[in-house]
């Protein structure tokens, strides 16, 4: 593969193919998705299921995305991204199909389409904007809520402490099909997320690109804490960056792994009834995850 | 019209100004979004060091830089997140609450 680009705020296109959208202030899905269309370019044509993204940029008689874009049934985002590729391959044109969704989109109720659409091997893109539940009908929780997470389905009360299942493991399955290029980014970490979007466009089949952006809406912090709060992640690894490419797992970055957790914890108030026990546990498992991505990745 | 914006935005004075049907062309935006903010963003231009930072995190797209070099905020679309402000390397950027 040839070396990329390099890519940052000061050589992506100034122009803006998604503006003008409802989304809550300080929403890390819509940075996510307005600097992926940066690199994707104007003549993609995107996807989008009934999530978040959908109901802040289709509001009639508004528009707010400059490219092509289709709402698809929640369950079949990768089946219509990968329909308009082939209809784009009938039609002769070279031009990309990117399916955008969110992680009950992706993890649950489109898994089965991205799965069957990965194993067609159709070349295009699906970026995963994981928040961590359905926020768009109410913060319930979705497969990748994290261990410890209040949610409307899973409300913290003396018994049960929140969410009690870790999130799930995404990436690795995606990556389990032999994908062309799998990664995972952070919008904290905005330049390693825009050099990934633009190895997936470059790959040679289907991409995928799980991104962590927060929510301040459903997370309850400040909405000028975003970054912060997607940085934090990455730094003590509650949230990793890696790349599936050529059948081989890659860390792109070490955690401190003895930072205290809190920091990123005590900023949201969806963790705000963990006791120290809670805390502890969580530790536990932060510490089992890199054990075994320590060893089988680096 | 800025060029950012790339449309003007459309006039809807009469029913058949409005995209018909379950598809509309893109880029049709009819309203702003400035009346959703508490606080808003300035920019001291003069110690505006031109990093591209806030460029970069703004969740709307509402800062560019301008012919100057130095960057700017669009209050039609700026939601007042404060992330511009947090973010910013060298603290210029102020939240200053709205005036009524």
């Amino acid at each position: 593969m040839s070396q990329p680009v390099k890519i940052n705020a000061r050589t992506i296109t100034k122009d803006e193919y998604f503006y003008g959208h409802k989304a809550c202030g300080g929403c890390g899905e819509s940075l996510a998705l307005r600097l992926a269309l940066k690199v994707i370019g104007e003549d993609a044509y995107l996807s989008l299921p009934a999530g978040c993204m959908a109901a802040v940029s289709f509001i009639y008689p508004n528009m707010a995305f400059k490219q092509n874009a289709i709402i698809t049934p929640f369950a079949s985002t990768a089946a219509v991204a990968t329909g308009v590729a082939a209809g784009l391959k009938a039609l002769n044109k070279n031009k990309l199909s990117v399916g955008f969704a969110g992680d009950g989109g992706t993890a649950d109720i489109g898994i089965q389409a991205l799965s069957g659409a990965i194993d067609r091997g159709e070349k295009f893109i699906y970026i995963c904007t994981d928040n961590e539940a359905y926020m768009n009908t109410g913060i319930q929780k979705s497969g990748l809520t994290p261990f410890g997470a209040s949610t409307t389905t899973t409300p913290a009360g003396k018994v049960i402490r929140g969410n009690v299942k870790p999130k799930k493991n995404m990436f690795e399955i995606v990556a389990a099909h032999g994908i062309a290029y799998a990664a995972t980014a952070s919008v904290g970490y905005l330049e390693d997320f825009m050099m990934k979007v633009q190895k997936a466009k470059e790959a040679n089949g289907p991409a995928y690109i799980h991104v962590f952006s927060p929510c301040p809406t459903g997370w309850g912090h400040e909405s000028d804490k975003t970054i912060e709060i997607a940085k934090e992640v990455v730094d003590n690894g509650l949230w990793y960056l890696a790349e599936f490419e050529n059948g081989k797992f890659k860390l792109n970055k070490t955690p401190k792994l003895d930072s205290d957790v809190r920091l990123y914890l005590n900023a949201q108030s969806r963790f705000k009834h963990l006791t120290d026990d809670d805390i502890r546990e969580i530790e536990a498992l932060r510490e089992e995850k890199w054990e075994r991505l320590i060893k089988e990745w680096s | 019209m800025k060029d950012f914006k790339r449309v003007p935005v459309p006039t809807l004075e009469r029913l058949d100004q409005y995209p018909l049907g379950s598809s509309c062309k893109s880029f049709h935006i009819t309203d702003m979004n400035a009346g959703w903010r508490v606080f808003k963003p300035v920019i001291d231009k003069d110690k505006c060091v031109a990093c591209y930072r806030c460029y970069l995190v703004c969740p709307d797209g509402a800062i560019h830089q301008s012919e100057d070099g130095k960057f700017e905020i669009d209050y039609d679309y700026c939601k007042g997140c404060g992330i511009c402000a947090n973010e910013c390397k060298v603290k210029v950027i102020e939240m200053v609450k709205e005036a009524k």
